[in-house]
């Protein structure tokens, strides 16, 4: 791909220091961004909870020995979110389960993107009896209970993946047993976020298709890919982006229903979901189990939403300067 | 026509309307372009005029290929662009170039200028990739753009400047041929001169052939060789701008030129206008014979019948109508 920013100026009548830089859309998206200060603070919050995930293993207590003398223990010094009925530190538990949460968020909205984008922009681009035939299978899918559609496809799996785990034991990767479970939820997933998505790239490719700069590309003879990408696609990502970043909470959500239901992953690994699940049948006696997994969450769910929102504003183009 | 660059040879643009559930029937057909005859000598500044909607815009893009031609043949250079889309015909399609309407539109609002007019110039390799900036500076000057603005992006200038960008784009790859679709009906009045005038000088500087579409024929006026008159997806009048203006032929023609405001308001007060009756009938179902008949004073049961063909009339006058001997 060739460089579309000017390297060799004509140094007799232009230097680089006479060069009047331009703002992007993205860029005045980014200032309108950060005066947004909810979505600021969703931002540094999202950061904070995914490194503390993310670096658990260097300070974190081990999430799976058992400590059968200290059952139940209440938040304290030492376990400052307590223990729960095997004596494993809650703290560990908890970002350990944000680990999963999170990858899962990301991995099956990644997922979805990747096939919605794809999807939508095949059918709005070509349009005619393949947009008919591509959109009425969306349209079906649609019309599927989602949730039942999710728990058909776990229980089907769930064979092939174990399969896969007790091959991962025995050729000597213990420590990734477990992997298959997750996998599996990041497929299934991914596969019933993606229909949304592609509706809506599958709209804007519509939109955009039509207009003139389009025209002005087809007659300059460009090439249909570099139309596709270099033109169409980047005047579509702003809607993408917001509906990526409000697609991993719900994500997040499903996933914590699926552990809920008990399709999630298995002991001894955790998810947000599955410690939620386990707090809340002792809530009565032991508090600690469901306060503090269901207040991380809940605060991220909270902050992607905040910095989907302010995604929005930022970038939609009704709002922004002509 | 002394050495003729473009030639249209019945021309036809046409569009079927699919109507039904499911099952999709073809209900009819919108002859948008239906049949134009046209040609274009080298350096010469063609206007085309007529009513919205008459079909002046699908020519400009079916020209173009931008939309496919139901039949007929364009020629560019003795290379017929229509058929289909081998290496040598495409090569051949980019010796024609678009102005569009819309500045607003017709900008990736996602490029610097740079990397708008940098674009055309790598994918068609025209110049070794280090003379490419001083090849963009070169078309911005040319424009009238100072090069000092190639990083900016198109909502950092107002409307005449971007009209200008789009100018330099359309002329990046030394196309022979422009077509000027309505370049000025989005910009301020003050602006459109500017715009008009750094045509007429590119088409002289640049050896250029231009096609500029207008519905206003003052404008047209102001910048034409020749002007061509559309109704309905036909052309009812072609001559030389002067003629055209001063004595206009076909009865659609005057109607025309009766509608331009003079600056001089004791003329304005005493000019009398021909107004049109009813509206421009719709191109799905167009009337009999002559399109322009139920519309027209002069109309005869004769109209009702044959479809005029354009005759030469005299000196390089062509007029679509059946009574022109009589009126």
């Amino acid at each position: 791909m060739v460089s579309l920013s000017p390297k060799n100026l004509p140094a007799a009548d232009l230097s680089a220091d006479q060069l009047e830089q331009g703002h992007s859309l993205w860029q005045d998206a980014w200032h309108r961004l950060r005066k947004n200060k909810v979505a600021v603070i969703g931002a540094c919050l999202l950061i904070v909870l995914g490194l503390s995930c993310a670096l658990a293993p260097f300070f974190a207590q081990s999430y799976y020995e058992n400590n059968l003398e200290l059952t139940y223990a209440p938040p304290s010094a030492d376990h400052w979110f307590g223990t729960d009925q095997l004596g494993r530190d809650l703290l560990a538990r908890v970002l350990y389960g944000g680990r999963i949460s999170i990858m899962v968020g990301l991995v099956a909205s990644f997922v979805a993107l990747v096939i919605g984008v794809s999807y939508g922009a095949i059918a709005g681009f070509f349009g005619g009896k393949t947009d008919m035939v591509m959109m009425r299978i969306v349209d079906i899918l649609y019309a599927l209970p989602f949730t039942i559609f999710v728990i058909l496809l776990m229980v089907f799996l769930k064979d092939p993946m174990q399969a896969f785990d007790t091959w991962l034991g025995q050729h000597g990767m213990k420590q990734a047993q477990g992997v298959g479970k997750i996998i599996l939820l990041f497929a299934t997933i991914g596969a019933v976020e993606w229909l949304t998505m592609a509706r809506i790239v599958r709209a804007q490719i519509m939109s955009v298709k039509r207009m003139e700069f389009i025209e002005a590309a087809r007659s300059l003879g460009y090439g249909r890919s570099r139309i596709i990408f270099r033109h169409m696609v980047p005047n579509i990502l702003g809607p993408v982006i917001v509906y990526t970043t409000l697609t991993i909470p719900s994500v997040m959500l499903l996933e914590a229903f699926l552990s809920f239901l008990g399709l999630g992953v298995d002991d001894p690994m955790s998810s947000w979901g599955k410690l939620i699940k386990d707090g809340s049948e002792k809530m009565e006696e032991y508090w600690w189990l469901l306060v503090f997994p269901g207040t991380l969450f809940s605060l991220t769910l909270f902050s992607l939403n905040f910095l989907g929102d302010g995604l929005r504003d930022a970038l939609d183009v009704r709002s922004s300067k002509d | 026509m002394p050495d003729p660059i473009l030639q249209l040879t019945d021309v036809k643009t046409h569009f079927p309307i699919h109507e039904g559930f499911l099952v999709k029937r073809q209900t009819g057909t919108v002859k948008a372009v239906d049949g134009v005859n046209l040609t274009l000598a080298r350096g010469e500044v063609l206007g085309l005029v007529g009513e919205s909607g008459c079909g002046k815009s699908t020519l400009a893009r079916t020209i173009l290929q931008l939309v496919p031609t139901t039949g007929g043949t364009i020629v560019l250079e003795g290379k017929n662009l229509t058929a289909g889309s081998s290496a040598e015909i495409l090569d051949a399609r980019r010796n024609l170039q678009m102005v569009f309407q819309d500045p607003y539109a017709s900008l990736n609002p996602r490029m610097t200028v740079y990397a708008m007019l940098a674009e055309p110039l790598l994918v068609h390799k025209v110049c070794p990739s280090a003379e490419v900036p001083a090849r963009v500076a070169e078309l911005m000057t040319l424009v009238g753009l100072a090069p000092r603005f190639m990083q900016k992006y198109p909502h950092e200038f107002s409307g005449g400047q971007r009209q200008r960008i789009a100018i330099a784009r359309a002329l990046a790859l030394q196309p022979r041929v422009i077509i000027a679709d309505e370049p000025v009906s989005a910009l301020d009045v003050s602006i459109q001169a500017q715009i008009l005038n750094l045509l007429a000088s590119l088409v002289k500087k640049m050896g250029l052939s231009l096609i500029f579409i207008a519905h206003d024929l003052s404008v047209v006026k102001h910048i034409s060789d020749r002007i061509a008159v559309m109704y309905l997806g036909k052309i009812v009048e072609l001559g030389s701008a002067v003629e055209v203006i001063e004595r206009p032929r076909h009865p659609y023609t005057r109607a025309l030129i009766s509608a331009i405001p003079t600056p001089n308001p004791d003329v304005e007060r005493a000019r009398q206008r021909i107004v049109l009756a009813g509206d421009p009938p719709s191109p799905v179902n167009p009337p009999s014979g002559c399109t322009f008949h139920p519309r027209c004073a002069y109309a005869q049961e004769k109209c009702k019948t044959s479809v005029p063909p354009l005759v030469k009339i005299d000196d390089g006058r062509e007029v679509a109508c059946v009574r022109i001997g009589e009126i």
